[in-house]
């Protein structure tokens, strides 16, 4: 049984290694076209969209939970930032950004062969592919680690290892490849068949999680004692720094999705911070009014809404269109959490549905209002580009782009959540849901209060 | 000998302790508490849910005196604690049998 397992994973370690054998060659090419003032911002964005998920995601959600789930709900978003890696460089990269068809990308570039120090023109002419990789993988990590939101404090922690790996293979990997991959169907910028304004992540990062995220809330269920026992987040103090972190990270999400660090990059680090900016105040006001005082919860709350919904909008829009994007969509998340999910009575746990499923869809439809052609010429030069500019079209191909990924995630979520349901179980069991994630999970406690 | 048992808002326990020290009491354990009384609690809201606390935070604080100087404690807490609003807290007092000092086996009020 020992031998049998040492050899399979030498097998593998030998894969990788052929892997990297092969890819030298490749890249010995003219690195020449390069542009290293680009391809130092790409770096940098790629660590600040890493530091959103760890420590940033983990801290927003950790603190809301229960003290006793901490770090489950830390572990969720920490799992995703080692095994998405590990997959995307034996497989996903491949599926997403590999050339395939108008779905799904194909097997080419498996264990990232092909994947050199070369710039590929089609995605970013100036910086190396591997940056480009090593960008679109910290993409690809956050993106499930949002779902984790919605079944907080009562998912297995192996159950959830595989259905994040599935989910990556099955939901972001098409999503992805549709919208930014080469022939990609929603592919904007590389004349797709329905061009899909979505600039850093409304569509493929944020519906696709929020969307999935509503539909495993539904699938697994309220958490015991919901919402008759009292769940109070037990540190507001750690959700306030995990999200002042998710603010600044987004600058590299966002702003780094112009994939060079040209003025495209400033109109959308600009965008992001007013949309995050007049988000907060948006969620805010909404609050003061209704329960007579703005929450610390609130003002965080609004602004990763606003971030939320300026994503897709970030490299098109100009900065009044940006606090106008924010404002709305501080409200408007507003309302989602605080009364829709009233209303339905499911438990999304810490509302990943309310702010990025409907943050993200709001967005990617105020982009095809809101872009504008100075900012973007992405149909080439003078072209409308927004329903505001005389494109009236683009409000449908939104609405056309908004739809795949909603279906898209509903479907394979749901195939998804069956298929590890039936083979291992979904939720742990009441008496662990009670003891808590961190014990029966991970075996320890996030406050040993027991350590002098 | 008796012991005093008080339970007090958690900002009034600087100016208890001072009035304690000033009236002669030797020792006293304070202790974290959570509790209600007649006072209610309140509520908070986290994102637009409404959650009723109503354990509210509260010091408790425990000595045992001699006979002679109860009232005197009592009093110097009262007159540190008191608000006059409701919250202010309750004082509890009860006999004691034995008082022993660990270091050395020392018995009764001069355990204190």
């Amino acid at each position: 049984m020992r031998l049998s397992r040492v050899k399979v994973f030498a097998v593998l370690v030998g894969a990788v290694l052929l892997g990297s054998a092969v890819t030298p060659a490749h890249a010995q090419g003219a690195v020449s076209a390069v542009n290293n003032g680009d391809n130092a911002w790409m770096l940098v964005s790629a660590a600040l969209v890493l530091m959103m998920s760890g420590p940033g995601l983990a801290l927003f959600y950790g603190g809301l939970v229960r003290q006793k789930n901490i770090l489950g709900t830390m572990m969720q978003t920490f799992a995703m930032m080692a095994v998405i890696t590990v997959l995307w460089a034996l497989v996903s990269y491949s599926l997403a950004f590999g050339d395939g068809g108008h779905f799904i990308g194909g097997l080419h570039n498996v264990f990232l062969h092909g994947v050199g120090l070369d710039p590929d023109p089609a995605y970013a002419a100036t910086i190396p592919l591997q940056t480009f990789m090593v960008y679109q993988l910290m993409f690809a990590i956050i993106t499930p680690a949002l779902i984790t939101g919605a079944f907080a404090e009562r998912m297995k922690f192996s159950s959830m290892l595989v259905f994040m790996v599935l989910w990556a293979l099955v939901v972001y990997s098409p999503m992805a490849h549709m919208v930014w991959g080469k022939n990609g169907l929603l592919n904007a910028s590389l004349g797709g068949k329905i061009p899909c304004l979505d600039f850093a992540g409304g569509t493929v990062v944020h519906v696709t999680s929020g969307v999935s995220a509503l539909v495993t809330a539904l699938y697994l269920g309220k958490r015991v004692g919901y919402p008759k026992q009292p769940m109070m987040p037990h540190s507001v103090v750690l959700s306030f720094i995990g999200a002042c972190m998710l603010w600044v990270g987004w600058f590299g999400f966002n702003a780094g999705s112009a994939l060079a660090a040209g003025t495209l990059a400033t109109s959308a680090f600009v965008a992001t911070h007013f949309g995050a900016a007049a988000a907060a105040i948006g969620w805010s006001a909404a609050e003061w009014i209704r329960n007579g005082k703005p929450s610390a919860l609130g003002a965080i709350s609004g602004s990763v809404a606003g971030l939320v919904a300026i994503t897709p909008a970030s490299g098109f829009v100009s900065p009044m269109a940006a606090l106008a994007i924010g404002l709305i969509a501080g409200v408007f998340c507003f309302y989602m959490v605080v009364k829709v999910k009233a209303i339905f009575g499911y438990d999304d746990s810490l509302d990943a549905f309310g702010v990025h499923g409907a943050g993200g869809t709001l967005g990617a439809l105020l982009t095809g209002l809101f872009a504008k052609s100075f900012i973007n010429p992405i149909f080439g030069a003078g072209k409308a580009t927004g329903f505001l500019e005389g494109n009236h079209r683009q409000l449908l191909n939104q609405a056309l782009g908004v739809a795949i990924a909603w279906g898209l995630s509903i479907v394979g979520t749901l195939l998804i959540l069956f298929v590890v349901d039936k083979l291992m179980g979904l939720r742990v069991s009441e008496e662990d849901e009670q003891m808590g994630l961190d014990l029966s999970q991970h075996g320890e406690s996030g406050y040993e209060l027991e350590a002098h | 000998m008796q012991k005093i048992e008080a339970v007090i808002q958690p900002q009034k326990l600087d100016a208890v302790k001072d009035a304690l020290v000033e009236a002669g009491v030797a020792g006293i354990t304070i202790l974290e508490a959570r509790g209600h009384g007649r006072q209610k609690g309140h509520t908070e809201f986290y994102r637009g849910r409404e959650y009723s606390v109503d354990l509210l935070p509260k010091i408790k604080l425990e000595m045992v005196v001699s006979d002679d100087m109860v009232e005197k404690t009592v009093q110097a807490i009262i007159g540190a604690a008191r608000t006059g609003k409701i919250g202010d807290g309750k004082i509890f007092v009860s006999k004691i049998d034995e008082a022993i000092r660990i270091r050395n086996d020392e018995r009764g009020e001069i355990a204190l």
